[in-house]
């Protein structure tokens, strides 16, 4: 197998992106796009896609409890950064510490349960979602209920002024800060995931989705190969709930990191293609870009035209959201599972799948 | 088992007082609720047990049956149905939210399953979950309708209040500490006879023997003569309908419905599903039953908030430690 051009290939599109990245912030002053506010939230839930897609895509394990993993990383940001608990981390430390505490969730989740099968799996790791909402709810002695936890510390990044070196003010009027340091995140997070796939655990990966039997008969032990990417993803859903958080400057309420949002991860890996690292950038894109940008922006086009007003239910772009996230996945299943950018071996189209599967 | 036959003892014989009384009414609650819990549950283990996919769409499936039977109840002005008026009234819903959830049902699996038959099962699971997004959302504009059972749609997010077709009074008598109302025995009249049929339908017809046929082996049924797509259309058409006369049943007993509720209500009936062991009719409904009886108990005795979790602490726990349930299917699992 040849690397060289698929790598040349993969390049492309990333640098491409990150061209249009850099670029954005001076198209979107020169003509008032408001693209800079939304990017941020395509951003973060690029990050968690990511790390969805280590899971999902590369290992094949379906994983309906991504926002959990984000509430965990958002609360454990909250808890050792904010000034009314004793351990007042700054930002760095603090993002440093929800990975562990994401990886370590991660792992904690998956001890008992990787050795069940897939469908089995989706539902546990959905019912631990729900789980860990009630518990922040209730806990309210230290999660604060549903008041959430703020404020929140902002990140120090130096930075050249017009007058010299300086600090980068990060606050909550200022979206450029947050534009460039999310960035960076989303970078460091695409690098790191790409060696990851090309690195013997993440080659054990593809083998452990390709077929669990053949990877065991080659030597590799699926259950401590599954718990790597599960922890792997989970701490990088942390560090994109912590990142969330340090924006808002709050946690918010535990609702926010419901079923919905673990959905929305589901549909950017699904529309990118599974296991397709560009596509997940590309399905952020589209899925935020619709759910975030084109629905506000269509239904203030029919209030405007006075097609429907703002109190009927079809007035609210909140109010599309099921709808779009339902047919993404109805309609993609059906038309192109592999998704828009198809990462090299597909799982479903691999049709043997179904009709040779190992025993557990 | 045991829990249940406890429920059915206490609640007849007259009990005096204190906490004796709590514990009994949180266990005729808990019959009730679980016995609309194993309605929905057998849809649930039906498709299960003939394609091996957990039917995410199936609570919202039923959540759409009870908007229609509300919207129903508005348009015919059935709350003024007096007499034998209100028993038709309540078997007219029964009926028609059945043959829509049936219908509802099949026509999901014609156009979101069926061409995905001999695909990953995974590729299966992710449409199903697709297809209860769409259905909430239907059931979120549903509620939008401009009718005054709906309050006038200005609300569409908001629960509806669902009319009380069926009296409150209580059976034992005002002066009972202990209450058994209309209500519950209607829950037990409806959905007893219908459990009946349907064991009699998968074990005594011809579609009931293909359908086990084809749960057990899809190809050699196929090769039989059987025809499989139908068989599997059959399934969703009854277990929909199934899950059609619940939808009905649990808004005249909660009396309140909300686009959302099909989540919950799905999760609690896919966990009794589970935890009879899946695939299994009557697991689903010993499931549905011990479901009903520990949200009670929770609800009573530790705190209502915390319900859910322990309802889905009993899933995880179920699902990793004994996969196949209380009452689960003697085939070894088809991985």
């Amino acid at each position: 197998m040849s690397a060289a051009p698929m790598w040349k290939k993969l390049l492309r599109v990333d640098v491409a992106l990150l061209i249009l990245a850099c670029l954005l912030p001076v198209v979107d002053q020169r003509w008032h796009l408001d693209m800079v506010d939304p990017m941020r939230g395509v951003m973060v839930f690029a990050i968690l896609a990511l790390g969805l897609n280590i899971v999902t895509g590369f290992t094949g394990l379906l994983h309906l409890g991504m926002a959990a993993f984000m509430a965990i990383g958002a609360y454990a940001f909250a808890i050792s950064s904010c000034d009314i608990y004793p351990f007042q981390l700054n930002f760095w430390w603090a993002i440093l510490f929800t990975a562990i505490v994401g990886a370590f969730a991660g792992v904690l989740l998956g001890a008992p349960t990787l050795g069940l099968r897939g469908d089995y799996l989706a539902i546990v790791t959905l019912g631990f979602g729900e789980i860990t909402q009630d518990v922040l709810k209730n806990l309210d002695v230290i999660t604060k209920g549903t008041q959430g936890i703020n404020p929140l510390p902002s990140p120090h990044v130096p930075w050249w002024t017009a007058t010299g070196f300086g600090m980068l003010e990060f606050t909550s009027e200022q979206e450029l800060p947050w534009y460039w340091l999310f960035l960076g995140f989303v970078v460091v997070a695409v690098v790191v995931c790409r060696n990851l796939e090309r690195s013997r655990t993440g080659r054990s990966w593809l083998a452990v989705r390709e077929d669990e039997l053949a990877a065991r008969c080659m030597g590799i032990a699926p259950v401590p190969v599954k718990m790597i990417a599960f922890a792997t993803g989970a701490a990088l859903a942390a560090v994109s709930g912590g990142l969330w958080v340090s924006m808002y400057s709050s946690t918010g309420e535990p609702g926010n990191y419901d079923f919905q949002v673990s959905i929305l991860a589901l549909c950017i890996v699904i529309v990118g293609g599974m296991g397709s690292i560009n596509g997940v950038l590309i399905g952020s894109i589209a899925m935020l870009g619709i759910a975030n940008i084109a629905l506000p922006k269509i239904a203030s086009v029919m209030q405007s035209a006075g097609w429907v007003n703002s109190g009927s239910v079809f007035g609210s772009p909140n109010n599309w959201k099921y709808l779009v996230f339902g047919l993404v996945l109805v309609v993609m299943m059906r038309v192109r599972p592999d998704g828009l950018l198809p990462a090299k071996l597909s799982i479903v189209n691999a049709k043997k799948k179904n009709a040779v599967e190992p025993a557990p | 088992m045991i829990v249940s036959q406890a429920a059915v003892s206490e609640s007849v014989a007259p009990v005096a007082m204190g906490w004796g009384d709590v514990l009994s009414q949180q266990l005729i609650t808990g019959v009730s609720n679980g016995m609309i819990i194993a309605m929905i549950a057998i849809g649930y283990t039906m498709v299960y047990g003939i394609i091996e996919l957990i039917n995410f769409a199936h609570g919202d499936l039923c959540t759409l049956g009870s908007f229609l039977a509300l919207t129903l109840v508005g348009a015919l002005g059935m709350e003024a149905w007096a007499g034998m008026g209100g028993t038709a009234a309540v078997v007219t819903l029964l009926i028609s939210s059945a043959v829509f959830c049936g219908a509802l049902n099949w026509t999901i699996d014609r156009v979101a399953y069926r061409p995905l038959r001999g695909k990953p099962k995974l590729a299966l699971l992710v449409s199903a979950i697709g297809c209860s997004f769409i259905l909430v959302n239907i059931a979120l504009f549903w509620g939008g309708l401009p009718m005054e059972v709906f309050g006038g749609g200005n609300q569409a997010a908001a629960p509806k209040d669902f009319p009380s077709l069926i009296s409150n009074e209580n059976l034992l008598g005002a002066k009972s500490a202990i209450t058994v109302t209309w209500r519950d025995l209607f829950v037990v009249i409806v959905t007893v006879p219908l459990m009946i049929g349907l064991t009699w339908l998968v074990k005594s017809t011809r579609l009931g023997k293909a359908m086990r046929a084809v749960a057990q082996n899809p190809t050699a049924a196929a090769l039989m003569g059987i025809d499989v797509n139908r068989v599997i259309g059959s399934t969703f058409l009854i277990g929909g309908a199934l899950g059609g006369f619940a939808s009905v049943i649990y808004a005249l007993y909660n009396n309140t419905i909300s686009f959302q509720m099909g989540y919950r209500t799905g999760m609690d009936a896919f966990t009794a599903a589970v935890l009879g062991g899946i695939g299994s009719l009557p697991g689903a409904v010993v499931g549905g039953i011990v479901i009903g009886l520990v949200r009670a108990l929770s609800d009573g005795y530790i705190e209502a908030r915390w319900t859910n979790s322990v309802v889905f602490g009993i899933l995880i726990l179920t699902l990793v430690f004994r996969p196949s349930g209380i009452l689960g299917a003697k085939l070894r699992e088809k991985v």
